[in-house]
């Protein structure tokens, strides 16, 4: 792999990411959002595989393919079951309309590249020239997430932000240890368990997934 | 030896999954607390005779870590013996399982052996991992009730917690990344031992770091639950079961403000100490500002019990922006008090409830008379929370304030100083009609079960000895607080 080759990798594999984060807030159907999700979540794994490959690190590699695993696989499915559960689930509700979503979506991801310059000029890696990407995805899917009325939905977006903070975490930290990164694996699969169980619950108190239903706990 | 600390939760954790939750495992867990607070007290004269601790390159302990080892043993010994009567009750009264007791019994010891982990961890992306475990651990304990409010508040409490405490691992990898290109490092890998990032801490990059400690703060913070990212707090806190609440509220936060701590440490060393003072300021005094408007218009208990939890955390924050020894001292000091404190309010609370029946402050009226045990203990857990000699907090408070005016931080004490006071009206007003109220016909003269009153009572005793003297842990809170001071 060329030094060209390898930062045009890395570019389009983050650009994919950022792409499928902003299509999110243009579609509707969830079925279609989860599987934005699912190519988000390959794109952020493919980028450490790349990055793996080009640093012969076995223990980049191995971690690469599980996270593929756990991001293209098991999450994604997890939810298409959690969405499938509800008929009522399957349109997301945004609170703010398209075309509003895509100028916000616009502006933070200015905000994005404005705000990790020093990020940037820290180091000459062709790594580090893709972070603003990473954080734009951070932003867009906080975004997203704060602007959904649905519980699938809000942890789609969730789990959009994390996506955004795992390429961030591969293309900047060299060397986090591998039971470091182990950890955050688990602790990210435990916390969707756990909302998957609180949805499966809300289901059945409230019999439906309508976050507006959550408004009886206020001052 | 530090592994065991993590170890003692863990006995009645597998007690409970193995046998189902008794009143024997609720004992054990009692007993793994009090070791914890004996065990935290070894551990600081050692630190003290002989510096920093380790075991492997996993665990280390200094005066700090040593110090919330003992405040959360004490927590968790309140809350543990709260818990065998409450689980009783609620078994009795069918508002649990056998199966949602156990559950209850596996997750709250996990829960307390999840935070001893993350004092005692050296390394920052690991006590990221063990912080992130609090959340997921006490998800459902939140939920224990699984009622339409609890599962709301469940809800919340994991939404935010999560990523609030995802941002932080951001700000981690950020410190990661610049860690590893300092001058002298040249990519190489970095460690993320807290020790050899302090070590480096004046070649990290400025600006990459003042992203990094914006994410932290923000990230950490909001399990602090300082605002403007406190808004799960009251539901959660308020929804959670009595003793959990106790755990959340008096250890929690004060684990979550360790994690500030130690960052902040590398912060003033990277940035100086202006940068982590004004962004300790502003969450300080947005939290009083907050917590004091809405503790004013409180309707719920056990929610002005959260509300004030917010404030505390903002007063702790003050100090930790003041920076000064002194302050830190106090600052430690404030949530050792606080979590004593807050737990005997909590658990009172959570008696209350159980035998009123409601949570609503209009609807709970003389407890002194109806109920002088629990309305006394509850009364005065309140009186020393809101700063009122004899108890702790009335100390600590005057040294924050004191050191912060003379540190030219005067009119932030000033501010500070006057939404205390209206927060002491406010309580007082509430209180007043709980506690001295003229009782309706059919608020009934329910003795308080000597089980619930016995760790009230011992929670109190502490509570009152610690505003008397603190000479047991006055070397322990001065060498802890250097260790954060600039």
């Amino acid at each position: 792999m060329t030094r060209a080759t390898y930062a045009e990798l890395l570019n389009l594999l983050a650009g994919i990411a950022l792409v499928a984060a902003v299509l999110t807030l243009w579609r509707r159907k969830l079925v279609a959002i989860v599987r934005l999700l699912a190519v988000q979540g390959a794109a952020v794994a493919a980028t450490g595989l790349v990055i793996g490959i080009d640093r012969a690190s076995v223990s980049a590699i191995v971690l690469a393919t599980l996270a593929f695993a756990l991001k293209a696989g098991v999450i994604p499915l997890v939810l298409l079951r959690l969405v499938r559960r509800g008929p009522d689930a399957r349109e997301t509700q945004p609170l703010v309309n398209v075309s509003a979503s895509l100028v916000a979506a616009a502006l933070l991801i200015a905000l994005a590249f404005a705000s990790t310059s020093a990020v940037v000029s820290l180091s000459s890696g062709p790594e580090s020239r893709v972070i603003p990407l990473g954080f734009a995805i951070v932003l867009v899917g906080f975004f997203s997430l704060a602007t959904r009325g649905k519980a699938p939905s809000q942890l789609v977006g969730f789990l959009l932000f994390e996506n955004g903070v795992a390429l961030v975490a591969v293309l900047a930290a060299a060397g986090v240890s591998v039971v470091v990164e182990l950890g955050v694996a688990l602790d990210v699969l435990l916390a969707v368990l756990v909302l998957q169980v609180l949805t499966a619950r809300m289901q059945d108190k409230f019999g439906s997934l309508d976050l507006d239903q959550l408004q009886e706990l206020h001052d | 030896m530090l592994l065991l600390f993590v170890l003692f939760p863990i006995a009645p954790a597998v007690a409970a999954a193995a046998c189902g939750w008794q009143p024997w495992v609720g004992r054990v867990a009692v007993a793994t607390s009090g070791l914890l607070v004996v065990g935290g007290g070894i551990l600081a004269a050692r630190v003290l005779d002989n510096g920093p601790q380790t075991f492997d390159t996993l665990l280390r302990a200094d005066a700090l870590s040593a110090f919330m080892v003992i405040l959360i043993g004490s927590v968790a010994l309140l809350a543990s013996w709260f818990s065998i009567p409450y689980l009783t009750a609620e078994l009795t009264h069918h508002h649990t399982t056998a199966r949602g007791a156990q559950l209850y019994g596996i997750l709250i010891n996990a829960f307390i052996a999840t935070m001893v982990f993350a004092v005692l961890v050296d390394n920052i992306a690991v006590m990221w991992v063990t912080i992130e475990g609090t959340t997921i651990v006490t998800a459902f304990l939140v939920g224990h009730r699984r009622t339409r409010h609890s599962l709301e508040a469940s809800w919340k409490y994991v939404i935010l917690g999560s990523v609030g405490i995802v941002l932080a691992f951001l700000g981690t990898v950020l410190v990661a990344y610049a860690a590893a290109h300092t001058h002298g490092g040249g990519g190489g890998e970095p460690s993320l031992s807290w020790t050899s990032v302090v070590e480096i801490a004046h070649q990290l990059d400025p600006g990459v770091m003042r992203l990094a400690v914006v994410l932290l703060f923000l990230g950490y913070g909001t399990k602090v639950g300082l605002a403007p990212m406190h808004t799960w707090l009251p539901d959660a806190h308020s929804q959670a079961p009595a003793p959990v609440s106790a755990l959340m509220s008096g250890a929690l936060l004060s684990v979550a403000f360790y994690a500030i701590l130690r960052v902040k440490v590398i912060a003033d060393l990277a940035l100086g100490p202006a940068f982590s003072r004004t962004l300790l300021i502003i969450a300080g005094l947005l939290s009083l500002v907050v917590a004091t408007s809405l503790i004013i218009a409180q309707r719920d208990y056990k929610r002005l019990l959260a509300y004030s939890s917010i404030e505390h955390m903002g007063i702790v924050a003050l100090a930790a922006a003041i920076g000064t020894p002194l302050a830190l001292s106090a600052a430690l000091l404030h949530m050792l008090g606080h979590g004593i404190g807050k737990s005997v309010a909590f658990l009172g609370s959570g008696e209350i409830a159980l035998t009123e029946g409601t949570t609503a402050i209009g609807e709970v009226h003389g407890l002194v008379a109806r109920r002088p045990v629990i309305g006394v203990s509850f009364g005065l857990s309140l009186l020393g929370l809101l700063g009122l000699p004899p108890f702790v907090l009335f100390a600590t408070e005057i040294a924050i304030i004191n050191a912060g005016f003379a540190q030219g931080l005067g009119w932030v004490m000033a501010i500070a100083a006057v939404l205390l006071l209206v927060v002491f009206g406010a309580v007082l007003l509430h209180a007043k009609q709980m506690l001295f109220g003229i009782p309706d016909e059919h608020e009934r003269r329910t003795p308080t079960a000597t089980a619930f009153a016995r760790p009230l009572l011992l929670g109190l005793a502490a509570f009152t000895a610690l505003g008397i003297s603190i000479w047991p842990i006055q070397q322990l809170l001065h060498t802890a607080a250097r260790i954060v001071a600039h």
